[in-house]
């Protein structure tokens, strides 16, 4: 299974003299922890469009670009481009030029966006939130499909034979479809024809199980030909060498996040109990010692059979070296422990089949 | 009325689907609807709320004993006001100008259940489940007696459907909280402290201000 990392590029602060970082440090940061992330033997690196001041990856596909040249073989992707208020003729362009410099790295994953700020940013009006999704996504694809497209819609001028390239070094640039769950979405995915990524953020993690299955009915039901049918899953998570340690630590910046974000959005700041809760056992939160982590991403893939996972680390203004030693853990010590795992099961559920 | 039997959904999405599950395992019958073709929710029903009934809104409106308004508040004028005369009706949509986009009829309104309840004129509806993420609906139901059982509010004009309204939501795994008509929604709306808090029944009691004997 593949093991990978997202960050909406958090800004933090220095953990000796107190000081916020700049927006600026936060995206040199951010292609730092997507180097080791490579080296460390990572397989996905994804990076979300976020318009924060304390989450400012805006243009994710710049930082990836520089990746591009730096690393050799980890996967580069947003999570998520927030497409309903983008160009969809612009992503292609910028994420094909990343596949380029990349050699067939990039990806896409498309999504309608927890971060709204990008509507009145661009000019687009929340009202028309569900119908600039799917127009966006519509062409999206079908750029994807072939350099000459004619197309017609309502929120950007018409296409008339019009030529788009680059094109992708591999013919076409894997899209994933976003979701934080809605049954609708793993359906929409399924009759797209696209891969699927979830978006587990709170509650148990395993209610997302009926939802991949529910996935792959569907795909089962459309046949799609050519069709991409792989599963992630991306949720909050923190490695550290001692698990009480790491919760502690990572509690001190999930509190700090979700506090700035509720006073935006009308919810109260976390409570210890409900990350205790959530960051054990079965929650969605993947807080603790690489062992631990571990098990829990293998009880996962138990119920929900992904073939990626991929954690936000960095959050609340987390330490840049303890993000940096966060993904060593997980490339190190959580991925042997993961693939070990698997390699030793494949076997006996290829004899079931 | 008699103890409520069926329990009918409109919204097949995250909300729709929590509730649809509580339901079941509560042991109501089920029915779903929402604005795709009954196949298709029938699928989404399938791996997501097992048992439960897909049909077309008319169709759950009339079989069912108490509605549920898990839909996205921005459409809330595709229901059948006309359908849902009459009947008990628990509105659990809330209004988020970030995602619904900006509704002239909800900004600066009292409370959103106030507005939806002119327009279902004559509907008896309780506003509940709106105070409660979707995953804590699924994931921290307790049976009665439970210590770590929480508090769920309702508030209602009909002192009968709100009695309905509360035995449901005793049997889904929350202890109601009763805060009288449907203007006291104001209490536990969107902004509000106990929005989100996942408060037991007598700390949600008490950041309600309604006295313990009540």
């Amino acid at each position: 299974m593949e093991l990978g990392v997202y960050s909406f590029g958090d800004v933090q602060r220095d953990p000796k003299t107190g000081e916020l970082g700049s927006t600026a440090q936060a995206q040199r940061n951010l292609l730092e922890a997507i180097q080791l992330a490579d080296e460390v033997g990572l397989d996905y690196f994804g990076i979300g469009e976020h318009h924060t001041r304390e989450m400012p990856a805006s243009a994710a596909t710049v930082i990836l670009g520089a990746a591009a040249s730096t690393t050799r073989n980890i996967t580069l992707g947003s999570a998520v481009t927030v497409l309903s208020t983008d160009d969809p003729v612009r992503v292609f362009q910028q994420f094909a030029t990343l596949d380029a410099l990349s050699n067939g790295r990039a990806e896409i994953t498309a999504g309608r966006g927890s971060s709204t700020e990008s509507f009145p940013l661009f000019g687009h009006s929340l009202n028309d939130y569900d119908d600039l999704y799917a127009e966006k996504l519509d062409l999206l694809l079908r750029l994807n499909d072939s350099e000459e497209v004619t197309w017609e819609g309502r929120f950007r001028p018409s296409l008339d034979k019009a030529l788009v390239v680059p094109r992708p070094e591999n013919g076409t640039l894997p899209i994933w479809l976003a979701t934080g769950g809605n049954p609708n979405s793993s359906v929409r995915a399924a009759i797209a024809g696209l891969p699927v990524s979830y978006a587990i953020i709170g509650g148990e993690a395993e209610r997302f199980g009926p939802l991949a299955q529910l996935y792959r009915q569907a795909v089962a039901q459309v046949k799609v030909p050519g069709a991409d049918t792989r599963v992630s899953v991306a949720s909050p998570g923190f490695v550290g060498e001692d698990a009480k340690a790491a919760k502690d630590l990572w509690w001190n910046h999930y509190h700090e996040a979700f506090r700035a974000l509720g006073e935006i959005r009308g919810f109260p700041a976390p409570q210890r109990a409900g990350y205790d809760r959530d960051a054990n056992g079965k929650g969605a939160l993947f807080v603790g010692s690489p062992e631990e982590i571990a098990d829990r991403i293998l009880d996962l893939h138990r119920v929900m059979q992904h073939d990626r996972h991929f954690f936000q680390m960095d959050l609340g203004q987390l330490g840049q070296k303890d993000f940096l030693r966060s993904i060593e853990l997980l490339g190190t010590r959580v991925k042997p422990l993961v693939d070990a795992a698997l390699a030793e099961k494949a076997p006996a559920t290829a004899d079931v089949e | 009325m008699s103890d409520p039997k069926v329990i009918g959904i409109l919204g097949a999405g995250r909300v729709g689907t929590a509730i649809a599950r509580r339901a079941l395992a509560a042991g109501y019958e089920v029915r779903v609807a929402s604005s795709r073709p009954a196949a298709d929710i029938a699928l989404v029903l399938q791996f997501t709320a097992s048992g439960a009934v897909a049909a077309d809104a008319d169709q759950v409106i009339a079989e069912s004993d108490i509605i549920v308004l898990a839909l996205p508040l921005s459409k809330y004028r595709s229901l059948p006001a006309g359908a849902l005369r009459g009947k008990i009706v628990i509105d659990a949509m809330n209004y988020w100008a970030p995602t619904d986009g900006t509704l002239p009829e909800f900004e600066g309104a009292p409370s959103s259940s106030e507005v939806v309840a002119d327009y279902l004129d004559g509907a008896r509806l309780v506003r509940s489940f709106n105070h409660m993420g979707y995953h804590e609906i699924d994931g921290d139901a307790r049976p009665a007696g439970d210590p770590d059982r929480r508090g769920m509010a309702l508030a209602g004009d009909d002192p009968a459907a709100r009695k309905a309204v509360a035995g449901f939501i005793d049997r889904l795994g929350f202890d109601p909280v009763e805060t009288g008509p449907l203007a006291s929604a104001r209490g536990f709306a969107i902004g509000t402290p106990v929005f989100g808090a996942g408060l037991k029944r007598t700390e949600l009691k008490s950041a309600l201000r309604i006295p313990e004997a009540a």
